[in-house]
């Protein structure tokens, strides 16, 4: 065992809090990903990475914890794409464009001035990719109460998201109120963003927000067994990133532990190849 | 297959069109279009391209306000999404890598409109087998439907929208994009389902031959206006080639009327719009 858990893994509070922040962050992901997908939303999901971003790195500046600032920030951008308008496949791509150039824009900003008024580099890594063994217990409550409000808003209007991602006139037709759910489920997503951003960084959020869900849905018989595919590929692989992190330090010759959000990413991406490796040809 | 005609009675009226006119600024899309739709009945809408088909199916759904006049559903006024309308939209995204099984959809539709989460009870899941049974889906009810064929489509399609046990069912173009095999098909099945479930069916329809041995009447739309009759008053070769714009033939051919075209046709010494007023 002592070959796959290097010393003090389970006895160190940082890991354990950044397992229990990793599972709660994929559990979330897998939720809202099904449904991003389903609805066609993954590059309003990426914009909302790099709002995250902004509000990162701007609550960092005035000295606010960065998971307020990634979640009010992406919460903010969700508004205003659906503001703009999230209907028309051609409209939802221009508004989404539109706030993800404003936002990285910010994040520039942000970035350069976190950077030289503190002199330290590392925020702009922590914001971009990530810093989970740096995050506070006393985060994990708020994070579970912002996961627990995403699950349960995601599956009261859960229904009206499905036939919505099929066809919203029929949904209309059915007296389903589009525009709220609408706007429910991007508020979920921002949250999700946020708190991925959290885990892996404001860039790297939309790999585990796309990256399960894409897996599961490959070869799940229905949305519902997707979800909870998702959810164990999601925990499977922050949590094997965490102990590869982890165990990293003590890798020769380097003894340079290398970051969590790169072997995520990493089994995300292998775990989606090997799905679509066994599912190459279309099902009949 | 013999129009009910003259079977139905004034009670019978599901839907009410009243005068509905729609104008975006000095363009009538609509003109005074007056019509009525009857439980058990087949009705047919036909024009050409652009005339305002799916137009009018919208303001039926609710979608669409309209500049004057008024829709009635069983007596009422109409709101924003009817539950008592079963609705068969011409696009719809069923792609074949998205998980979502052909019962789970037509299940959907007993309670996609609503909050929250809901176990289904034995009579919900007895309904949708007995549903899918009835449209002839119950073979492949458990494939994803993005997999499914465009005929297996529309009848999963036509089954959620039947679920929720509507006294209207709204078809926009339900035959389009069909091999001639799947026309016929859709065709007697949703001419089956008028007689069985006593609904009202109103489809949208370019090609009216498939649609002839079923159809109890016709509304059509020209110029913006409608007119409404019963299949043998309105499938005549003046009332057609007025209605087209160019010479249209109705044959009989072994006991089958067949409405044949010929785009070419000058239509100077066509009918004028006033004779295709009917009701």
């Amino acid at each position: 065992m002592s070959y796959i858990f290097e010393p003090g893994f389970f006895s160190n509070a940082p890991v354990r809090t950044a397992l229990v922040m990793g599972a709660l962050v994929a559990i979330v992901s897998a939720v809202v990903g099904v449904v991003t997908i389903i609805r066609s939303q993954s590059f309003a999901g990426h914009a909302l990475t790099d709002v995250a971003t902004a509000g990162g790195s701007g609550a960092t500046l005035v000295n606010i914890n960065p998971l307020i600032g990634f979640i009010t920030g992406a919460v903010i951008g969700s508004i205003a794409m659906e503001a703009g308008g999230m209907k028309r496949a051609r409209q939802r791509d221009i508004t989404t464009g539109i706030v993800l150039g404003f936002a990285t824009g910010l994040s520039a900003l942000f970035l350069y001035l976190d950077a030289t008024k503190s002199a330290n580099s590392g925020v702009t890594q922590q914001v971009l990719f990530g810093s989970i063994f740096t995050v506070s217990s006393s985060l994990l409550p708020i994070a579970g109460v912002i996961s627990l409000a995403v699950i349960g808003a995601v599956a009261i209007v859960w229904r009206m998201l499905v036939v919505t991602s099929v066809n919203e006139e029929i949904a209309i037709s059915k007296g389903a109120p589009t525009r709220l759910v609408g706007t429910v489920y991007m508020v979920a997503l921002a949250a999700a963003v946020g708190l991925s951003s959290i885990l892996i960084g404001s860039i790297l959020s939309t790999a585990l927000l796309i990256g399960p869900a894409a897996t599961a849905l490959r070869g799940s018989k229905s949305l519902v067994r997707a979800v909870f595919g998702a959810a164990g590929i999601g925990i499977a692989a922050t949590w094997l990133g965490i102990l590869l992190s982890y165990d990293s330090y003590y890798w020769e010759p380097s003894n340079q532990g290398l970051p969590v959000s790169f072997f995520i990413v990493v089994l995300i991406v292998l775990s989606y190849a090997v799905a679509a490796m066994w599912h190459r040809s279309p099902r009949k | 297959m013999p129009s009910s005609e003259t079977q139905r009675t004034t009670s019978d009226t599901v839907l009410e069109v009243k005068n509905v006119t729609l104008a975006f600024g000095d363009r009538k899309i609509l003109d005074d279009v007056s019509f009525t739709l009857k439980r058990g009945e087949l009705t047919g809408l036909i024009g050409s391209n652009g005339v305002g088909k799916t137009t009018l199916l919208r303001v039926i759904l609710g979608f669409q306000r309209v500049t004057s006049g008024e829709v009635l559903l069983n007596g009422e006024p109409l709101g924003r999404g009817a539950t008592n309308i079963g609705y068969v939209p011409q696009k719809v995204l069923l792609e074949g890598d998205i998980p979502l099984r052909a019962r789970d959809f037509v299940t959907l539709g007993l309670d996609a409109h609503r909050f929250g989460i809901r176990r289904r009870s034995s009579a919900d899941r007895q309904r949708v087998e007995e549903l899918l049974e009835s449209v002839g889906a119950r073979s492949f009810a458990g494939k994803r439907i993005g997999e499914l064929s465009g005929g297996e489509q529309q009848r999963v399609l036509i089954a959620h929208a039947l679920v929720s046990q509507p006294s209207l069912l709204l078809l926009d173009e339900p035959l389009a994009n069909l091999d001639p095999r799947s026309v016929q098909e859709i065709v007697s099945l949703l001419h089956e389902i008028s007689v069985r479930h006593d609904v009202s069916i109103f489809l949208s329809a370019h090609e009216m031959n498939a649609l002839l041995p079923v159809m109890d009447r016709i509304v059509y739309l020209t110029s913006g206006r409608a007119a409404s009759g019963t299949t043998s008053e309105v499938v005549q070769t003046d009332v057609l080639s007025a209605l087209y714009g160019h010479h249209v033939d109705v044959l009989q051919v072994h006991g089958r009327v067949l409405v044949v075209t010929e785009p070419n046709t000058d239509t100077d010494d066509l009918p004028s719009h006033d004779t295709l007023k009917m009701d």
